[in-house]
C-alpha cells in the first residue's frame, strides 16, 4: 500500500472517530445528572487526535529506520571484494543497486525466474523505459536488487498494516474514554500546546540546519584544502586544483572574494547612507505630513523590488550608461567597465535607499519631543537641533541600522552575479570589475554538482564565511538598537 | 528664585544687537533643507529610471509580430506515403516548416525554385511555426489536403525590425535583416497580412532558445506550486510559533534565545537559504533537483521570519482587555487565545503573509543553488517534476545576447512587478479597511 493511501485510511478513521466520539458524547451528556466537564467537539477532537497521531508518528519513525536497515542489509550482502575496498566504492556499489531495484520495479519485475540473469540483458529493456543505470553496474548486483525490492515490499505491507492498527487502537482507547467528567478539553489543549511550541522550535532548527549543514560540508573542505590557504591565499582558482592534485595550494583564496565584497558594500553605503540618512531627516523634521505619505511609500517601493530586477537594471542600462559615459569623457577608450564595483555598488545604493531611510526615520522620530522642543526653545535653528541633539541622540540606533544595511549588502547576490563580473581579482581601481563571495557561491554550484570535489565544497566554506561575517554584524547591530530603546522607553 | 533688583537711577545705554551669525545659520539651515530635498529627489529619480527603464524596454514585448498565411497542408509533404492511418508518427515528423515557407513565397510571389531567395524567406518565419502547424494538425488531422489561414508568428529578427529595434541605416552586412527581407515585410504590412498580435505565447510558452517562441509561461506554474507549498507550511507554522511565543511562553532564557535567533533569521543572506536546501534537502533528504518542492521549502524556512515577526506584532496590538474579558467569563486560555484574540489578529497577519509572499516570489538567489536554473520547456505536473521560477527565468534569459531577449527580460520583468504590485496593494488596502485600531 502506498503511503498516501495509508496516511488516507488513518484520516479517514479518525473523522470517523471524531463523529462518534462526539456522538457519543452528545448522547452521555443529555442524561446525564452531572455537570459535563468538555463540550462535545472536544471529546470527537481527543479521539481524532488519538486516532491520528501516534499512527503517523510511528510511520514517519518506521520509514526512517527501514531505509536505514535496508541500505545496511544491501551493503552486507555485497559481495567481500567490494566490502573490503574503499568505502566510497561501497557506497557506490549500495547506490547502483539501489538505482537497478528502482529500475526493476518500474519494469515490473520482481520475481528472480522473471529477471534477465546478465545486466548486458537488462539495460536495453530499462533505457526503452527512459531509467537511467550505471553503465557499470555488475550482474551479481540483480539478485541482490531483487532481493532489496522484495525486503521493501515486506516492509512497507507491516508499516500500513501496524500503523493502521495503531490507529484503530488509538481511536477505540479514546472512545472509551468519552465520560461526562472526562477531562477531554485539556488533553486536546495539551496536544494544541505542544504543537505551538513545535512550530516555534522550527526556526531554532533552521539556524541548527544552516549552520550544521555547513560546518559538515566546510569540514570536508578543509580535509583538502588547508584553512590557511583557504583564509589567507590571494589567489582564486579553482579550475587548476582538481582533486588529488599535488598543486591545489594557494587556488581557493578568499583574499579576493572578501576585498571584493567589502568594496562593492563599501560603494554601495557610500552611496546610500548620505542620500537614505538625509531623506530620513528631512522626512522627520522638515517634510508637511503630506509630503511624507506621498513620499515615503514611494521610496518604499524601492525596497519592494526584487533583487534580480535591479540586476537587470544594472546590466541593461547603469553598465552601458557608465561606459559610455566615460568614453564620452576620455573622448577616447572607456575607462569605465560595463560591468564594474562602481555599477553593482551604485545600483546596491539604490536598493539600500530605503533600508537607511525608514530604519533612521523609525529612530529619528522616537528621538523624545521634549529634546526637540528644549534645543529649538533656546534658539537653535532645525538644523542645529537635527546636527547637535537629534542625531547624537540618535547615534546608536543609526550605528545599528547601518550594520543592518552593510550586512545586507555584503549578502546581496543578484546583483552582484549580474553587474560585478566573475574575474577574482585585487585591484584598487572602482572601475573594473571585482567578484563576491556571494557570486562564486553561485558560480561552483551551478552545473554539475559532486559533493566530494573541493570545487563543490569550498562554496559551503564561503557561505559559512559569509554566514559568520553576516551574523555577527546582525547580531551586534539587534544588541545596539535593543540597548538603545531601552534607553526611552 | 529672585528677582534681580536694578538700581533705580542707572539707566542702560540701547546696546546694538550682539551679531549672532544668523545670516551664516539660516543659510546653513537653507542648505540642509536642500540636502534633504536633493536626497529625496535622487531616491525618486533613481526609482523613475528603474521603472522607465524596464518598461521601455519591455512593453513591446506583450506584442508579437505575425504573419497570416494560407497554408496549403499538403498531403504529398506531411504524409506522401499515405500512411499516417497506420503510423501516427508521420504527423508528428512532418516537414511542417515546408508548407509555412512554400505559403509565405507564395504570397510574396517568389519562385519556389530560387535557393538564396528561399533561405531568405524561410528566416522570416519563426522555427517555432514547426510546433504550431504540428498542433493545428494534431488537433485536426482532416485539415490535411486543405488550405487553412494561419496567423504564424515571425522570427526574431523581423519582430524586432518590425518594432523599430533594429538600426536600418547601418549597412546590410552589419544587421541580422536584409534589405530584401524588409521589402517583403513592408509588402506584407501594406497588404494587412503581417501586424503585431498580442503575445499570449509570453504567457503560456516554456524556456526556448527562440526568442519568438520563449515565454514565462512554465516558470508562473512553477513559481504557483512554490507559492502555495510556502502558503501551506509558513502560515500555519508562522502563526503556531507566534501564538506561542506570544501567549504561553514564560519569560526566560530559551524563548529569548527563540527570538532572537528570530530576528537574525530574518537578516540572514537568501543565499544561505540556498546551500541550506541543497545540503539538507537535496544532498541529504535526496528530494529531487530542481524541483518545485525543494524551492518551496527553502522560501518557506525564509518567509517564516517576516511572517512570525507580523503575527506578533499582530497580536500584541489586541489589547488585554480583550484577554481578560474572555478569561474572565471563563474561557480557558487556549478558548482566549484562539477564539478572540486570533480572529482580531487575522488582518494583520494576513498582510503580514501577503507581504512575506511577495518577498518569497521575487526571490532568485536560493533557487539557482538547487538547481532552478535547468532549462525548463515543459509544464510540471506535479511539485516533485524539475521546473523553474519566474525570476530565475528573468536571469536566465538576461543572459541571452539578442535584443529580442531583453524586451522579452523586461516583459517577464513587468509581469512579476505587476503580481508584486497586486499583493502589495492587496496587502495595504486589507490594512487600511480591515484592521482595526484600538
Amino acid at each position: 500500500m502506498s503511503p498516501t493511501l495509508v496516511i488516507s485510511i488513518v484520516l479517514l478513521i479518525g473523522i470517523a472517530g471524531f463523529v462518534l466520539g462526539r456522538q457519543r458524547a452528545v448522547s452521555q451528556q443529555a442524561g446525564a445528572s452531572e455537570k459535563p466537564h468538555s463540550r462535545v467537539h472536544y471529546h470527537g477532537w481527543w479521539v481524532f487526535l488519538a486516532a491520528v497521531l501516534p499512527a503517523l508518528i510511528f510511520m514517519a519513525i518506521w520509514s526512517a529506520v527501514s531505509t536505514t536497515y535496508i541500505d545496511n542489509a544491501t551493503r552486507s550482502a555485497l559481495p567481500e571484494q567490494t566490502q573490503e575496498s574503499a568505502v566510497a566504492s561501497r557506497a557506490l556499489a549500495t547506490g547502483m543497486v539501489q538505482n537497478l531495484a528502482r529500475g526493476l520495479r518500474v519494469l515490473g519485475v520482481d520475481n528472480a525466474s522473471d529477471a534477465p540473469q546478465t545486466f548486458e540483458e537488462l539495460q536495453p529493456r530499462l533505457r526503452e523505459r527512459g531509467i537511467a543505470v550505471a553503465s557499470d553496474t555488475q550482474d551479481y548486483m540483480i539478485p541482490l536488487a531483487l532481493q532489496r525490492n522484495a525486503m521493501e515490499d515486506r516492509s512497507s505491507l507491516l508499516r500500513s498494516v501496524l500503523t493502521i492498527a495503531f490507529s484503530l487502537a488509538g481511536a477505540a482507547y479514546a472512545f472509551s474514554t468519552i465520560g461526562v467528567r472526562a477531562r477531554a478539553r485539556n488533553k486536546v489543549e495539551r496536544v494544541t500546546l505542544l504543537a505551538l511550541v513545535a512550530a516555534s522550535t522550527i526556526a531554532i532548527l533552521t539556524t541548527i540546519g544552516i549552520v550544521f549543514s555547513m560546518l559538515f560540508e566546510t569540514i570536508h573542505f578543509f580535509q583538502s584544502v588547508s584553512p590557511a590557504n583557504f583564509f589567507f591565499g590571494t589567489v582564486w582558482d579553482p579550475r587548476f586544483a582538481a582533486a588529488g592534485s599535488g598543486g591545489a595550494e594557494g587556488q581557493f583564496g578568499l583574499i579576493p572574494l572578501l576585498a571584493g565584497t567589502l568594496y562593492i558594500a563599501f560603494v554601495a553605503m557610500l552611496f546610500a547612507v548620505p542620500v537614505g540618512l538625509m531623506a530620513a531627516v528631512y522626512m522627520a523634521e522638515y517634510a508637511t505630513p503630506g509630503v511624507r505619505s506621498v513620499v515615503k511609500p514611494l521610496l518604499e517601493v524601492l525596497a519592494g523590488i526584487p533583487t534580480i530586477v535591479y540586476g537587470f537594471f544594472a546590466l541593461v542600462t547603469v553598465g552601458p550608461f557608465l561606459r559610455d559615459l566615460s568614453a564620452d569623457i576620455a573622448g577616447g577608450p572607456s575607462f569605465i567597465q560595463a560591468q564594474s564595483v562602481l555599477t553593482a555598488g551604485l545600483v546596491m545604493g539604490i536598493m539600500l535607499i530605503p533600508f537607511v531611510s525608514s530604519l533612521s526615520d523609525d529612530i529619528i522620530t522616537a528621538v523624545p519631543r521634549a529634546m526637540r522642543d528644549g534645543s529649538l526653545g533656546l534658539g537653535a535653528t532645525r538644523s542645529e537641533t537635527v546636527k547637535r541633539v537629534i542625531l547624537p541622540a540618535a547615534l546608536p540606533g543609526i550605528v545599528g541600522a547601518l550594520l543592518l544595511t552593510a550586512s545586507r549588502a555584503i549578502g546581496e547576490t543578484m546583483i552582484v552575479v549580474m553587474a560585478a563580473g566573475v574575474a577574482a581579482r585585487l585591484t584598487w581601481n572602482p572601475f573594473e570589475t571585482m567578484t563576491t563571495i556571494t557570486v562564486k557561491i553561485v558560480n561552483q554550484l551551478t552545473g554539475d554538482l559532486e559533493f566530494t570535489s573541493p570545487q563543490t565544497l569550498v562554496a559551503f566554506a564561503l557561505g559559512m564565511t559569509l554566514f559568520v561575517l553576516t551574523l555577527a554584524m546582525n547580531v551586534f547591530a539587534l544588541y545596539i538598537v535593543r540597548k538603545y530603546r531601552e534607553q526611552y522607553e | 528664585m529672585t528677582d534681580a533688583i536694578i538700581p533705580a537711577g542707572t539707566s542702560q545705554p540701547a546696546r546694538p544687537r550682539r551679531d549672532i551669525g544668523l545670516k551664516r545659520r539660516y543659510a546653513a539651515e537653507q542648505r540642509f533643507k536642500i540636502y534633504g530635498i536633493v536626497a529625496i529627489a535622487i531616491g525618486l529619480f533613481f526609482l523613475a529610471a528603474l521603472l522607465w527603464s524596464v518598461f521601455s524596454n519591455g512593453y513591446t514585448a506583450f506584442w508579437q509580430t505575425s504573419i497570416n498565411l494560407p497554408v496549403n497542408f499538403d498531403e504529398s509533404v506531411i504524409d506522401p506515403d499515405n500512411e499516417r492511418g497506420t503510423n501516427p508518427n508521420i504527423l508528428f515528423t512532418a516537414n511542417y516548416p515546408k508548407l509555412a515557407r512554400d505559403a509565405l513565397a507564395q504570397k510574396l510571389g517568389i519562385d519556389p525554385e530560387d535557393r538564396a531567395q528561399m533561405r531568405d524567406v524561410g528566416k522570416m518565419i519563426s522555427d517555432g511555426v514547426r510546433g504550431q502547424l504540428r498542433n493545428v494538425v494534431m488537433a485536426n488531422p482532416s485539415v490535411v489536403g486543405t488550405t487553412q489561414n494561419v496567423w504564424v508568428l515571425a522570427s526574431a529578427d523581423i519582430d524586432s525590425a518590425q518594432k523599430g529595434q533594429i538600426n536600418l541605416e547601418i549597412g546590410e552586412d552589419r544587421r541580422r535583416v536584409s534589405d530584401q527581407q524588409v521589402a517583403w515585410m513592408r509588402q506584407l504590412e501594406e497588404s494587412g497580412d503581417l501586424e503585431q498580435r498580442f503575445n499570449s505565447g509570453l504567457f503560456t510558452f516554456g524556456a526556448s532558445s527562440r526568442p519568438e517562441t520563449a515565454g514565462v509561461g512554465v516558470a508562473l506554474v512553477g513559481s504557483f506550486y512554490m507559492m502555495l507549498i510556502v502558503l501551506v507550511l509558513s502560515l500555519p507554522i508562522g502563526v503556531a510559533a507566534s501564538i506561542y511565543l506570544e501567549e504561553f511562553a514564560a519569560k526566560n532564557r530559551w524563548t529569548d534565545l527563540i527570538e532572537v535567533n528570530i530576528n537574525n533569521l530574518a537578516a540572514v543572506p537568501s543565499i544561505v537559504f540556498g546551500l541550506l536546501g541543497l545540503a539538507v534537502f537535496i544532498n541529504f533528504m535526496e528530494l529531487p533537483r530542481s524541483a518545485s518542492i525543494v524551492g518551496g521549502l527553502v522560501l518557506t524556512l525564509m518567509t517564516l521570519p517576516t511572517i512570525i515577526i507580523a503575527t506578533r506584532s499582530a497580536l500584541r496590538a489586541v489589547p488585554p482587555s480583550i484577554r481578560s474579558a474572555a478569561l474572565g467569563i471563563g474561557a480557558s486560555k487556549m478558548q482566549m487565545v484562539f477564539h478572540h484574540v486570533l480572529p482580531l489578529a487575522a488582518p494583520g497577519i494576513l498582510t503580514g503573509t501577503i507581504i512575506g509572499l511577495a518577498q518569497a516570489l521575487g526571490e532568485t538567489a536560493p533557487l539557482l543553488l538547487i538547481g532552478m536554473v535547468a532549462f525548463v520547456a515543459n509544464y510540471p505536473a506535479t511539485p516533485m517534476d524539475p521546473a523553474t521560477a519566474l525570476p530565475v527565468q528573468i536571469y536566465m534569459w538576461a543572459g541571452e545576447a539578442e535584443r529580442a531577449f531583453v524586451e522579452r527580460t523586461s516583459g517577464a520583468i513587468i509581469i512579476l512587478l505587476g503580481f508584486l504590485a497586486i499583493m502589495n496593494i492587496t496587502a495595504i488596502i486589507l490594512r487600511r479597511r480591515v484592521e482595526r485600531r484600538w
